[in-house]
C-alpha cells in the first residue's frame, strides 16, 4: 500500500534509532501511549463477529451509511477547501482591524463540544432560527434534517482545522516570490493562483485531508442538527451508536468497516503529500 | 506582444525618499537608456531599499518617480503605480525562480501574466533561453540547476518581457568566484544589448567598475559620491569609497604645495595650484618601506612609524603602518621578507610628491551632495 518508499523509510528509521538511544523516561510513556492507542483498535478486532461480518457488511443500510458519509465528508471538504483557503489567505496575509478577533472565532469549533455547535447551528439555520426562519418562509428551503445539514455540520466544525494548516503555511511563505511576480507583472490574483498556491499546495492537501477526516469522523453537530435519517442524514458514526443500542455487532462491523475506509484513504493520501513534498 | 514600447526610449529621473523606522533613504536618481547605473554601498546603506522602492514594492515617503514618458509615482501628487504596473525588471540577489515552474515557464510567467498565449510566450521564453545559453535546460526546475544557470535565467525572465528600467540586487553575489568571473562579462554584454537603463546594486568595486558606466555611493541613505568609475576610484570622498578602491585617503589643509593634515603631519605634493581644504589620495604601493632612516633624497615625504599589521592582498603584501600620518604600504613578498618585518617594528615610509593627488573637498565635478562627514585624516585601505 505504501509503494515502494515504505521499505527505505522503514529502514532509514531503523538506522536512526539505533544512532539515537531513547532516554528511559521517553521511552516508558511513550510505549504507554502506544498500548493505549492501540487497545482499544484491539479490543475491536478481538470481538469483530468475523463470522457474519460479511453479511453484515453487504447490509444495504451499512452501504447506504458508509456512501453517505464518504459524500457528505467529500462535499465539505469541498466547501472548506472553497472558502477556507481564501479565509486562511486574509488572516495571514491583511493588516484587517480585527484579526485577532477573526482568528479566535475560525478557531472556536475546535475547542466548541459539537453538540453544542449542532445547537448554534440549528438556532441559526432551524425553521425558526434568525437565518433559516426567512429561508424558510422566502425560498421554502429548509436545511435542518436534510444531506445538506450533514454537510453544514461537518464544514463547520471540519474547516478549522484546513484554515489553520493553510494559514501557518502561507505566513511560513517566501513572500518575495509573489514580490518576483508582480515585478513581472502578476496582477495578485495571478499571483496568487500562479505562485502562492502552488507554493503552499502540500499544505492545502494536508488541511484537507485533516479536514476530511475530522468530516468523517463527526457525529455531535451531526445528528443534533441533521438528525438520524437513515439514507438522508444517517452517517457511519451514527449508525454505530444507534447499532451500539439493539445489536452490538452490528457496530462492531461498522466501526471495522469505517477503520479500513479511513486507514486505506489516509495512507494513500499521506504517501502522495510525503511524495510531492514541500516546496523550496 | 512583449513590453509597451522600447525600453531604449527613456530615461530614469527619480527622487526617492523612503523610510523604515529611523532609517530614511534620500536620494536623488537619474539613469539614460543604454547607461549602466551601479550602486555601491556599504550594509544597510539603503541600497536594496533604493531597488525596492523603485520597482514599487516600498511605498515612498516621498518623492517622484518618473520613467520614459510616465510619471509613475508622485506623492506630492498623490500618484502611486503598482509593481505590476511599472515595467520595470527586477533580478532578485538570490533569484527567487518559482520553484514549481520550470526554467521555460520561469521565463514565460510575465509574458502569460499579461495575457500572452501559451505556446507564443514559451516560443519567446525558448528563444531567450537560448540567449542566456541555457537551451538544454527548457525543462530543468529552479532546483537542479546551478547557481549561475539560476542566474541567467533570473535574467532571461526579466528581460524577455522588454522592460523600460532593469534592476539588479547584487546579480552575482551568491556565486563562487570562478562563475563570478565568466557570468560578469556575460552580464556586461546583456546589459549593453538590453538598450535601456539599468541599474545594478552591489558592494562589489571591481564588479562595479567592470559593468557599470557611473557609479553611485550611497552611505547611511544618502549620494556621498558619484561619477565615473576611474575618477571615483582616482578621487574617492569618504573613508569607505578610499577602502573599496584600495587608497589612503587624507584630509588636510593645501597652501603652496605642502598639505598639513588633520589628523596631524605634513604631505608634500608636486602639484602647488589647489589651495585650501583638500583631500589627499595616496596608493599603498606608491609608499616604501625602510627598516632604517632613509638618506635624504628624491622622495620628499619621509616619515616614521609602527607597523601594526601585515596581510596578504593579492600577490602583495599589504602593511598596516601606524604614524603621523598612519598608512598602508604594498610591498612584494620578497621585499617584505627582505624586510623581515613584524607587529611593532618601527618603519620609515618614504612617497614621491608625485604620487600624492591632491584635490579640493569641495566641487572637483564630483557630486559632493551629502558628503556631510568625510573622514578626519584616517587612512582607509
Amino acid at each position: 500500500m505504501t509503494g515502494p518508499r515504505g521499505p527505505d523509510r522503514l529502514s532509514s528509521e531503523l538506522r536512526q534509532a539505533r544512532r539515537a538511544a531513547t532516554p528511559w523516561p521517553l521511552a516508558a510513556p511513550a510505549v504507554l501511549a502506544v498500548a493505549f492507542l492501540l487497545l482499544p483498535l484491539a479490543g475491536l478486532l478481538v470481538r469483530a463477529p468475523w463470522r457474519s461480518l460479511g453479511s453484515l457488511v453487504g447490509d444495504p443500510l451499512v452501504r447506504e451509511a458508509l456512501r453517505l458519509s464518504l459524500l457528505s465528508a467529500s462535499l465539505a471538504t469541498a466547501l472548506s477547501l472553497l472558502v477556507g483557503v481564501p479565509l486562511a489567505w486574509v488572516l495571514a496575509r491583511t493588516r484587517l482591524p480585527g484579526r485577532p478577533l477573526l482568528r479566535a472565532l475560525v478557531t472556536l469549533p475546535l475547542v466548541l463540544p459539537p453538540v453544542v455547535g449542532g445547537v448554534a447551528l440549528l438556532l441559526a439555520l432551524g425553521r425558526r432560527g434568525i437565518v433559516g426562519q426567512y429561508l424558510d418562509a422566502w425560498f421554502g428551503i429548509t436545511i435542518p434534517f436534510t444531506t445538506t445539514a450533514v454537510v453544514l455540520a461537518e464544514t463547520f466544525v471540519a474547516m478549522p482545522f484546513l484554515v489553520i494548516t493553510v494559514e501557518g503555511a502561507l505566513r511560513a511563505a517566501d513572500v518575495r516570490y509573489e514580490e518576483a511576480s508582480a515585478s513581472l507583472g502578476a496582477s495578485r490574483w495571478t499571483t496568487f493562483r500562479r505562485v502562492t498556491l502552488p507554493l503552499v499546495a502540500p499544505s492545502v492537501t494536508a488541511g484537507a485531508v485533516l479536514c476530511w477526516a475530522r468530516a468523517l469522523g463527526e457525529f455531535g453537530a451531526t445528528i443534533t442538527f441533521a438528525g438520524n435519517f437513515p439514507g438522508t442524514t444517517q452517517t457511519m458514526p451514527i449508525a454505530v451508536y444507534i447499532a451500539l443500542e439493539t445489536d452490538p455487532d452490528a457496530a462492531i462491523a461498522l466501526s471495522l468497516v469505517l477503520l479500513v475506509v479511513s486507514i486505506t484513504i489516509l495512507t494513500a493520501l499521506r504517501d502522495r503529500i510525503v511524495r510531492s513534498g514541500p516546496v523550496g | 506582444m512583449t513590453g509597451d514600447g522600447d525600453p531604449a526610449s527613456g530615461a530614469l529621473q527619480a527622487w526617492v525618499v523612503a523610510r523604515q523606522g529611523a532609517f530614511e533613504l534620500d536620494v536623488a536618481v537619474t539613469a539614460v537608456p543604454g547607461e549602466v547605473l551601479a550602486v555601491l554601498g556599504p550594509n544597510g546603506a539603503g541600497k536594496s531599499t533604493l531597488l525596492r522602492t523603485l520597482a514599487g514594492l516600498v511605498p515612498l515617503a516621498d518623492g517622484q518617480v518618473r520613467l520614459s514618458d510616465r510619471v509613475l509615482d508622485d506623492v506630492p501628487a498623490g500618484i502611486r503605480t503598482a509593481p505590476e504596473h511599472r515595467g520595470i525588471g527586477l533580478v532578485f540577489q538570490d533569484y527567487l525562480l518559482f520553484p514549481h515552474l520550470t526554467a521555460l515557464d520561469n521565463v514565460a510567467y510575465g509574458l502569460r501574466a499579461r495575457g500572452v498565449r501559451r505556446t507564443a510566450a514559451r516560443q519567446s521564453a525558448r528563444r531567450w533561453l537560448d540567449r542566456v545559453g541555457l537551451a538544454g535546460h527548457a525543462s530543468s526546475r529552479p532546483r537542479q540547476l546551478s547557481g549561475g544557470e539560476a542566474q541567467r535565467v533570473a535574467l532571461a525572465r526579466a528581460l524577455v518581457l522588454r522592460p523600460h528600467l532593469l534592476l539588479l540586487d547584487e546579480p552575482l553575489a551568491a556565486l563562487d568566484a570562478g562563475t563570478r568571473l565568466s557570468l560578469r562579462t556575460d552580464l556586461r554584454r546583456h546589459l549593453t544589448s538590453y538598450g535601456g537603463p539599468a541599474i545594478v546594486v552591489t558592494h562589489d568595486a571591481v564588479e562595479a567598475m567592470v559593468l557599470a558606466d557611473r557609479l553611485m555611493v550611497l552611505e547611511h541613505g544618502r549620494i556621498v559620491q558619484e561619477g565615473a568609475p576611474a575618477e571615483v576610484a582616482r578621487h574617492p570622498r569618504t573613508d569607505y569609497v578610499a577602502s573599496l578602491v584600495g587608497v589612503n585617503l587624507y584630509r588636510g589643509t593645501a597652501r603652496d604645495g605642502r598639505v598639513a593634515l588633520d589628523g596631524g603631519g605634513t604631505l608634500v605634493a608636486a602639484e602647488h595650484a589647489t589651495t585650501g581644504p583638500v583631500y589627499v589620495a595616496l596608493r599603498p604601493s606608491a609608499v616604501a618601506l625602510h627598516r632604517q632612516p632613509p638618506t635624504p633624497g628624491s622622495p620628499r615625504n619621509t616619515w616614521t612609524g609602527t607597523v601594526s599589521g601585515l596581510e596578504a592582498v593579492g600577490d602583495r603584501v599589504r602593511v598596516a603602518v601606524t604614524g603621523s600620518p598612519p598608512a598602508f604600504a604594498d610591498i612584494t613578498p620578497a621585499a617584505a621578507a627582505d624586510l623581515g618585518l613584524v607587529a611593532a617594528d618601527q618603519v620609515w615610509m618614504t612617497v614621491k610628491a608625485s604620487e600624492l593627488v591632491v584635490y579640493p573637498i569641495t566641487g572637483d565635478g564630483g557630486d559632493d551632495e551629502g558628503a556631510a562627514e568625510p573622514d578626519h585624516g584616517r587612512p582607509t585601505t
